[in-house]
């Protein structure tokens, strides 16, 4: 809503600075989000003194004249008006200056005569609607040029851009921000009126019931709809300063009756509407819901699709108007209409939010009706409007108003109890300061005993309907900022925080300690998603929620997996050159229920690695990272969580269509899946347009929260030395490590005295034949009561290398028994 | 023999005085302590001695031989340059093995800097589904449908009943139906709303708080969020308490912080207000309360939502929000 101080002012006395009276509405609740001095243009305007006057030579109608505008010299200006002569005074446009409609002033020739500036018409510098010369100043002889005409004209206009919450409409009005400006100002002011009686001169003879009826055939909708009507209506354009008032917030002038129409609103809150009064067949207005009527052109010729139960105004035959949102064109006030129909009324706010979100269109009247208009402001408003056409359309009021009213508003009264309410604020303040305050808003307030006030709540605020509402008038008009900040006094009682988030900040503290960066990818992604990764058609990540309304393609689903979004970041940083990459994101993936509840909420860990595990230095070569360095940072991640019994298995599962066939594993906990991690395939790489290897990890954090232990407890460490033993075998390159690995636990299961094992070197190649490898594990042995010697251990671990090799069909590195 | 000794340590030392540069204590070197040096010999011919004086003769040739070395080289690092020295053990200044270290995203560490002066304040962490029913999102926080604060926030749909949820707001009333006053929560969370450009992202993060139990006025609302903006910013920020609008709290209040940019004076940061705006909070609704079967006349409590990326924003000075979605490492290494 932008205010004029100057129109303003009509209403309220104020002698604030604009600055100072931005704060203070804002401090009231009504946000200043721009404070502009209306008359900046005129900045490079100045008084300037005609000196001389010549004909153009090449051009009839224009003069050359000098013009002292205070420099050492007189300019040479051309000008085109008739009345310039010398010794007038008038506006002259310097080069630079910028005239309202965007009229850039230069230096320049007019018809080979150079012409330094622009004598103006006040039509020209929007002071009045006088086009017909330049303007004379009409200062006495002697007056200094140069001026600047702002200061010389003692003109200025300071126009308030306010940020009106929903809650306020009664401010979407001049009267209303006048009301609040009279809260603030010392002491408090009532706001001055506008003369809301007919001009007894003005009235015909004959009654409006002669020629209109009106019929609400909807009361809940429409509880309230008065009219009145005036005859021998003349279009024509507003006086000048109508039309000045609506430009200086921004209206356009269209005609008078259109303008006072606007006018009356912005003054009063009441949004009205004029009807052609021929136009309206049967001369009857009936208030109904659009029932079976499907099409209606709006007067901005645009035609709209009708539901059942918008409201409708129609006449005797037809739809005439969107209720409270925008009339028909049918009916519209065009140059030739005489006879003019205004409505002012009251529309339930709900039905017309409907409507007006229905149709697409938020006009100033939808605006104000849908968050609440003033039921019994109708009148008034109406009056006001007629008065108004009455004098500017040379119009003639018929006698009597139309008010129906069939749904009386009820006054709202409110029993305040004011001890709560200084405790619901931390406030002391007294019965009578709340009164004051209540008062100076216009409440109704009647002591009723101790610390118990009545509070009528005038029918222009519906925001105010209990106690807790007259609490915030009380507080901004006191002042937020005085108010005595103060500590609450609560129970020392404290909760565990959710095991879920101690999770996951454990996870970032090891993730970044393995070097990984964090990202935060958006929830939506891109419907194509599922089919870059393959996914086959019944995997479950292809039930996805889609969103009705997204910001485009790319964000149209909620994201079932968090590597589209992974793979989207790599293909980001290469094309920012960063190629060396390891990134993590924790966050929800979401599946749709079907059965119309909340989808499935399910909260992942997964991660990338891509490029060089090391980068060319003077210690190391390039080296490109492969699966095993994303393998050993989930190894020490696990165990890092604690997690026991950690199994990585290649399965045949479709699952995971995106991983390079061989180059991909799930991880196990026990029987427990807790997510998988492998090599993104040649095809997934091209469908996320990537050249570089990445390698991706992939886990639930419910599956991991129920692996981590609940308790941990030490180890005591071993008090006597161990000895270690090697193997080394010969194998096919089939026979898994692991597979081996678990052999020989198997084994040491049943001997106390193996401590762990390990593999410490792998070989395959020359002088290994074809399809062959080589592994050497490292077994450690211990005993908890002695110091062992190599006779303890020397036939046991003869048997575990003969029953290695034995069951993997193994040969030994030479003939001999091993070391 | 013993006197020689002496007279070698007398003549070495003196040597070793006079010496004026590195090439003379390398001829000293070379002279006494050489292969074919003074003392060397002298030590050579320690078997030539009675066998009674051999042990002590051994030992003070050793010391001086100890002595005059150290001497030596103390002498040396006189007449050493810098140049010199360098050639010495390593070359500190070749870089070090890289130690890569990760970080967590800027928003992550504002977000728990955030919980963790509330935590310290005694609030437990709640959180929500993102994805919410409107009941949540809008009806049980007193904004019913067609009502024109819906307005205020352009929301995501996913049905017509279920939406990708505006603000962590829900988190109250999900919060109060499972507890009973006293409450002191705060939800941090990720929120969505459908509006992209320089100061908006379609998903971005909030802290909301809620704080339930008899006599919680609105000065204590000021004090807890003084409190958080003292710590958060620093003790000299000072704040204000401007009246605004949410549905769900009665008396609403937008609280602005002096501007950390330009002190208050007036910058592009602050749209030469001199004020930033940081958070919105107020006195819980009653309307909220009865949804969840709270009695209104027992209890008040306040809430406030903060939005994260504004506080980082200011922080870290980040003037595009875009950035933190955009996942760049260049950036993210920054923190």
């Amino acid at each position: 809503m932008k205010v004029s101080l100057s129109w303003l002012k009509e209403y309220i006395s104020v002698d604030l600075e604009p600055s100072v009276m931005a704060e203070k509405l804002t401090m009231a609740g009504l946000e200043v989000d721009a404070v502009e001095e209306r008359y900046d243009y005129l900045n490079k305007i100045v008084v300037a003194k005609v000196a001389d006057v010549k004909k153009h030579p090449n051009a009839d109608k224009l003069s050359v004249c000098l013009v002292d505008v205070g420099a050492d010299e007189p300019v040479q200006i051309v000008c085109g008006a008739p009345n310039v002569k010398k010794g007038m005074y008038v506006p002259c446009a310097l080069p630079g200056a910028v005239l309202p409609g965007d009229i850039k002033i230069k230096k320049g020739k007019l018809r080979g005569e150079i012409s330094c500036g622009m004598l103006c018409s006040a039509a020209e510098l929007r002071l009045s609607a006088d086009a017909s010369g330049i303007m004379d100043l009409d200062f006495e002889d002697g007056f200094a040029a140069g001026i600047p005409l702002e200061d010389a004209l003692k003109i200025s206009d300071t126009v308030f851009e306010i940020d009106l919450t929903p809650n306020r409409p009664d401010c979407l009005s001049y009267i209303g921000v006048a009301r609040e400006v009279g809260a603030f100002t010392e002491p408090n002011q009532r706001v001055r009126l506008p003369d809301y009686s007919l001009p007894e001169d003005k009235i015909g003879e004959t009654s409006i019931h002669d020629f209109a009826k009106v019929e609400i055939l909807d009361p809940d909708l429409c509880p309230r709809y008065s009219a009145g009507l005036l005859f021998d209506v003349k279009i024509k354009p507003s006086p000048f300063w109508l039309q000045e008032r609506l430009e200086s917030i921004g209206l356009t002038p269209i005609n008078n009756v259109v303008d006072i129409t606007n006018f009356v609103m912005m003054e009063t809150g009441q949004p009205l509407h004029a009807f052609n009064f021929d136009e309206v067949a049967k001369s009857k207005i009936i208030v109904r819901r659009a029932g079976d009527d499907t099409d209606f052109k709006t007067l901005d010729s645009k035609d709209h699709k009708l539901e059942s139960n918008m409201l409708l105004i129609c006449d005797g035959k037809r739809p005439v108007g969107l209720a409270g949102v925008m009339g028909g064109e049918n009916s519209e006030i065009t140059d030739s209409t005489t006879r003019v129909l205004v409505e002012s009324a009251y529309f339930n706010p709900v039905s017309i939010r409907k409507t007006a979100k229905k149709t697409g269109i938020a006009s100033d009247a939808s605006h104000r009706f849908e968050r609440g208009a003033d039921p019994k402001g109708t009148v008034n408003a109406l009056s006001r409007a007629i008065a108004l056409m009455a004098q500017l359309c040379d119009a003639t009021i018929a006698r009597d108003l139309i008010d129906e009213y069939p749904n009386k508003a009820v006054p709202r009264q409110i029993d305040l109890n004011t001890e709560s309410l200084n405790r619901r604020l931390g406030t002391d303040l007294s019965d009578d300061a709340i009164c004051q305050i209540l008062k100076s808003v216009e409440f109704d307030v009647e002591k009723t005993g101790d610390a118990h006030l009545k509070v009528e709540v005038p029918s222009f605020r519906v925001d105010v309907a209990r106690p807790e509402d007259l609490s915030e008038e009380v507080a901004r008009l006191w002042g937020y900022n005085n108010i005595q900040t103060s500590y609450p006094l609560v129970p020392a009682k404290g909760r565990l925080l959710d095991q879920m988030i101690v999770l996951r900040e454990k996870i970032r503290l090891l993730m970044t300690g393995f070097s990984f960066f964090e990202i935060i990818n958006y929830n939506f992604i891109n419907e194509n998603s599922c089919d870059r990764l393959n996914l086959s058609e019944t995997d479950e990540r292809r039930f996805v929620e889609t969103i009705l309304n997204p910001i485009s393609d790319q964000m149209s689903v909620l994201r079932s997996s968090l590597i589209p979004g992974l793979l989207e970041t790599m293909k980001k940083n290469i094309s920012q050159q960063a190629d060396t990459l390891k990134l993590f994101e924790i966050g929800k993936v979401f599946f749709t229920t079907k059965n119309g509840s909340l989808p499935e909420e399910r909260e992942m860990v997964a991660g990338l690695i891509t490029g060089n595990r090391s980068d060319q230095s003077w210690y190391s070569k390039k080296i490109k990272v492969d699966f095993f360095d994303l393998k050993g940072v989930i190894e020490g991640f696990l165990k890092g969580l604690m997690i026991a019994d950690v199994t990585f298995e290649k399965i045949e599962n479709g699952d995971y269509p995106y991983y390079e066939d061989g180059y991909w594993a799930i991880v196990k906990s026990g029987d427990t899946i807790l997510g998988s991690l492998g090599k993104i395939n040649g095809k997934s790489l091209k469908n996320y347009g990537l050249k570089q290897d990445a390698f991706i990890f992939d886990f639930n954090l419910k599956a991991i929260l129920n692996k981590m232990p609940d308790t941990l407890t030490a180890q005591s460490l071993p008090r006597f030395p161990s000895i270690s033993r090697d193997i080394t075998i010969i194998v096919d390159r089939s026979i898994s490590v692991g597979a081996i690995q678990e052999q020989i636990e198997t084994i040491s299961k049943k001997q106390s005295l193996i401590e762990k094992t390990f593999l410490f070197d792998a070989f395959e190649g020359q002088p290994l034949a074809e399809g062959k490898k080589s592994l050497s594990f490292r077994v450690i042995y211990r005993s908890a009561t002695k110091t062992l010697k190599e006779k303890n251990i020397k036939k046991l671990h003869a048997n575990i290398s003969r029953s290695i090799v034995d069951f993997f069909h193994a040969d030994l590195p030479n003939l001999q028994e091993p070391r | 023999m013993q006197n020689s000794i002496v007279d070698i340590e007398k003549q070495a030392l003196e040597s070793i005085e006079k010496a004026t540069n590195s090439e003379q204590l390398e001829q000293f070197s070379i002279k006494y302590l050489g292969r074919k040096g003074l003392l060397t010999k002298f030590l050579r011919n320690i078997s030539s001695l009675p066998e009674d004086e051999r042990p002590s003769a051994g030992k003070n040739a050793n010391i001086l031989k100890i002595k005059l070395e150290k001497a030596v080289k103390e002498a040396l690092t006189k007449f050493s340059t810098d140049d010199d020295r360098q050639f010495k053990g390593i070359d500190v200044t070749l870089p070090g093995r890289v130690a890569r270290r990760g970080s967590c995203h800027p928003i992550t560490q504002v977000a728990k800097e955030i919980s963790d002066i509330f935590l310290r304040l005694g609030f437990d962490i709640a959180e929500g589904p993102e994805v919410e029913t409107d009941y949540y999102n809008f009806e049980a926080l007193n904004i019913p449908k067609y009502h024109p604060a819906r307005d205020m926030q352009d929301t995501f749909y996913v049905s017509e009943n279920i939406v990708l949820r505006t603000h962590t707001s829900p988190s109250q009333p999900r919060a109060m139906e499972k507890t009973q006053p006293p409450l002191r929560i705060i939800a941090p969370g990720k929120v969505f709303r459908c509006d992209s450009d320089i100061t908006h992202t379609p998903m971005f993060y909030q802290i909301e708080g809620l704080m339930v139990d008899k006599n919680i006025s609105f000065g204590d609302l000021k004090g807890i969020l003084a409190t958080f903006v003292h710590q958060f910013f620093d003790a000299q920020t000072s704040l204000r308490f401007r009246p605004s609008f949410f549905p769900f709290t009665e008396p609403s209040a937008e609280v602005d912080i002096r501007c950390v940019m330009c002190k208050g004076k007036g910058c592009r940061i602050c749209s030469k207000t001199g004020w930033l705006e940081v958070l919105g909070s107020g006195m819980v609704h009653p309307a909220v309360f009865e949804n969840v079967g709270y009695d209104t006349k027992k209890y008040t409590g306040f809430a406030f939502g903060i939005g994260i990326e504004r506080m980082a924003m200011l922080k870290y000075g980040i003037d595009d929000i875009r950035k933190f979605y955009e996942n760049d490492v260049r950036f993210l290494g920054q923190f």
